[in-house]
């Protein structure tokens, strides 16, 4: 029997992981993340879940022991946060590199320097190009589900690629929601048990993994990723589809969610907790009678382009927030890849967020009202103190 | 000790002639056997033994990156046990063995390694230790000798090479308080393969390093490569000797101690070095034999 708890998003995700039967953890405290890990040592404490926790030295380390396990065979965690992912960059291009399904929770938070704890975007949309699937979820439920699904896709034979699990800092990892937790049974049968078949290592059949790629070899490497990433989309929906059927719950179509697009012709892009504020403004605008249309982008690698164009193409003004910035060319990682998806439409681009500035209901009124006047291309930092 | 005849480190790699870390992976393959799991660094070792599609290593063998050999061999030794433990599988010991150059070792690689050997992980971890990053192109390690030419401690006008002596990784592992700690070096192959022999039934941690001559770097002909680790051996330069649960023993004594200078002479990496250089090296290592007792 499923039950609900009313628990933070960083429990959901050791809830989880735990669900997952998860072989080896290896992590390192980091904040919002830690509370997370600490409850997994509880559990394997406990002996609620049988795994092997490597109290590791540092966030390399702990990718870097992920690598080294899920190449041996076993499911693999592992969570982090801001610094800890920056510290971990190298790693991760490696275990994408070497096609290892490897799960990790990442508690958005900001980068260095200033030194600040509170959310924005920053750490995660900088690991943009290391070949991770990356998830940008609105809440503790779907945090729990999408971790269960995160194991199906990267494991999938089609797929074979690590999943970063994107949950806002404080905002979700450290407020409570009631979640229902599946049955431990449910979802054993809906997760599975990992046997690799491609890659691993097991002295009655050696193999060389992680050899030097010389100029001739390199790129066809690079491109199976790439394609690995195209079939994820596929997997995604389908495994997002079979999870509704099972646990009657869904986002969307797995890839993006659309909220009230039928007759809006202004629609807000975001991803993460603050689409449920942009559904509470929607909601109130149209007691009012004006229809604005929220498109989440749920899955930001690989990015659903066509999705995206399609659910777009009756919008006029497209606002699009970002929680980063990339520095230089004053516009967010999301809008510039919408901005080459959708190239015959107005879209505006809103900075929001950065270092835990609070989004408020007033922010998005304000957003929607100048997206309906602002000029295509415009860059808009939202809250910033002149 | 009979020598075993399998070879599980394949002939045909791509290093220099007379290459040291040759030997080194050879004869620990042997020591260890078929039943073995291999992690290791970048550098030399693993650039010259698998360039894609080739490969010199018949047992299982992963490579990552340039720090994190024993983070790395922690989750293949974790992994191990949880498979074990929960599904059966590896259904018999397996030696999982940590390969680093000294610069992967002594340098960049030292957070992971200190933290593999005091979480208390089952694996050997050998540094072969040619003294120097050599597949950059040889620039000074924290593992390069006092006084040794490379590129980035050059031999000029106002410094006289390294100016600083080498880290003494051996001492700082064995202050983590792990089972087992050696010296080794691949001119004494069957001191060399009973260490990593019995590095590998020890249960827990344990750390060999293994001086490993380099042609290129040290700057010598090719077929002088045992003879150089001899003699590094017998000048007292390179000491044998292991810890074994905090009991230091001298595996090898010479009968008698020869000069260094016959070791320095025969080195492009010294050949800066003047007589009266020599005699002051010969001070600081007559010092260092009479503290353990060569
Ligand atoms: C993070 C990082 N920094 C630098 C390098 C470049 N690099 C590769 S191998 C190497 C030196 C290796 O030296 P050592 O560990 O002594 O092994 P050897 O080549 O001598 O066998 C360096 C500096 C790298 N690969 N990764
Ligand atoms: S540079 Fe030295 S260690 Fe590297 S392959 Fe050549 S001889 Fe071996």
């Amino acid at each position: 029997m499923c039950k609900v708890k009313v628990i933070t998003g960083t429990s959901a995700a050791a809830e989880a992981a735990k669900l997952a039967d998860v072989d080896v953890i290896a992590a390192y405290p980091i904040t919002p993340q830690t509370t997370c890990v600490e409850k997994l040592a509880e559990f394997v404490a406990n002996g609620e879940l049988d795994a092997e926790f490597i109290k590791v030295e540092s966030e390399h380390s702990a990718m870097s022991a992920c690598i080294g396990a899920s190449a041996t065979g076993a499911r693999t965690f592992t969570a982090t946060a801001s610094q800890g992912l920056a510290l971990m960059h190298e790693m991760l291009f490696i275990a994408a590199g070497m096609r290892l399904p490897i799960v990790m929770m990442n508690a958005n938070r900001a980068l260095s320097a200033p030194i600040n704890i509170w959310n924005d975007q920053q750490d995660s949309i900088s690991q943009r190009d290391t070949g991770w699937i990356q998830f940008y979820v609105e809440d503790n439920q779907e945090t729990l589900d999408t971790i269960l699904q995160a194991y199906r896709i990267g494991e999938h034979e089609d797929v074979l690629l690590p999943v970063m699990v994107n949950l806002d800092g404080f905002i979700l990892t450290h407020t409570v929601e009631p979640v229902t937790i599946p049955s431990e049974e449910n979802a054993k049968a809906f997760v599975g048990v990992y046997e690799p078949k491609h890659a691993y290592l097991d002295p009655d059949r050696p193999i060389t993994q992680g050899c030097v790629g010389v100029p001739e070899c390199y790129m066809e490497t690079r491109y199976a990723v790439e394609k690995a990433m195209e079939n994820a989309k596929k997997v995604i929906k389908e495994i997002h589809d079979e999870f509704a059927e099972k646990f009657k719950r869904s986002y969307g179509n797995g890839l993006i969610e659309e909220y009230n697009m039928e007759n809006a012709d202004t629609v807000i892009v975001a991803m993460g907790s603050v689409c449920g504020t942009i559904k509470e403004v929607i909601d109130r605008l149209k007691e009012k009678g004006k229809e604005v249309g929220l498109l989440r982008v749920r899955c930001y690698r690989p990015f659903p382009a066509e999705d995206i164009a399609k659910a777009l193409k009756d919008a006029e003004n497209i606002a699009v927030l970002d929680k980063n910035i990339s520095l230089g060319i004053n516009k967010g990682a999301l809008y510039l890849d919408l901005a080459s998806t959708v190239r015959d439409k107005k879209v505006v681009n809103y900075i929001v967020g950065l270092g835990g500035r609070d989004i408020r209901i007033e922010d998005i009124e304000k957003i929607i009202s100048h997206v309906e006047v602002a000029k295509d291309g415009e860059t808009a930092w939202i809250g910033l103190k002149e | 000790m009979q020598f075993p005849r399998e070879e599980y480190f394949a002939p045909g790699h791509r290093g220099c002639a007379g290459c040291g870390a040759a030997i080194v992976a050879r004869l620990v393959l042997k020591a260890a056997g078929k039943d073995t799991i291999c992690t290791n660094a970048t550098g030399c070792l693993e650039v010259m033994t698998t360039p894609y599609p080739e490969t010199a290593w018949r047992v299982p063998w992963i490579h990552t990156a340039f720090e994190n050999s024993a983070a790395v061999a922690s989750g293949v030794e974790s992994a191990i046990k949880a498979l074990r433990r929960k599904r059966g599988k590896f259904n018999k010991k397996i030696n999982v063995i940590a390969f680093g150059g000294d610069g992967g070792t002594a340098d960049i690689g030292f957070q992971a390694l200190s933290g593999a050997m005091e979480r208390g992980h089952d694996i050997v971890y050998i540094m072969y230790d040619n003294e120097a990053y050599m597949n950059t192109g040889v620039q000074r390690s924290g593992s390069t000798p006092l006084m040794a030419a490379t590129t980035t401690s050059p031999a000029g006008s106002k410094i006289r090479g390294e100016d600083r002596p080498k880290k003494d990784m051996p001492l700082i592992m064995a202050a983590h308080g792990i089972p087992y700690v050696a010296t080794a070096c691949i001119s004494y192959p069957e001191d060399f393969m009973n260490k990593v022999k019995k590095a590998c039934e020890i249960e827990g941690p344990a750390y060999i390093q293994v001086l490993q001559p380099c042609t290129t770097g040290w700057g010598y002909p090719a077929e002088k490569t045992i003879e150089i680790g001899r003699l590094a051996v017998e000048t007292g330069i390179w000491p044998l000797y292991e810890i074994e649960n905090g009991e230091f023993r001298l595996t090898y004594k010479p009968a008698k101690r020869k000069p260094i200078k016959e070791y320095i002479r025969m080195q492009k990496r010294y050949r800066h070095l003047t007589d009266e250089d020599i005699e002051r090296l010969q001070k600081y290592i007559d010092e260092r034999c009479r503290e353990l007792g060569l």
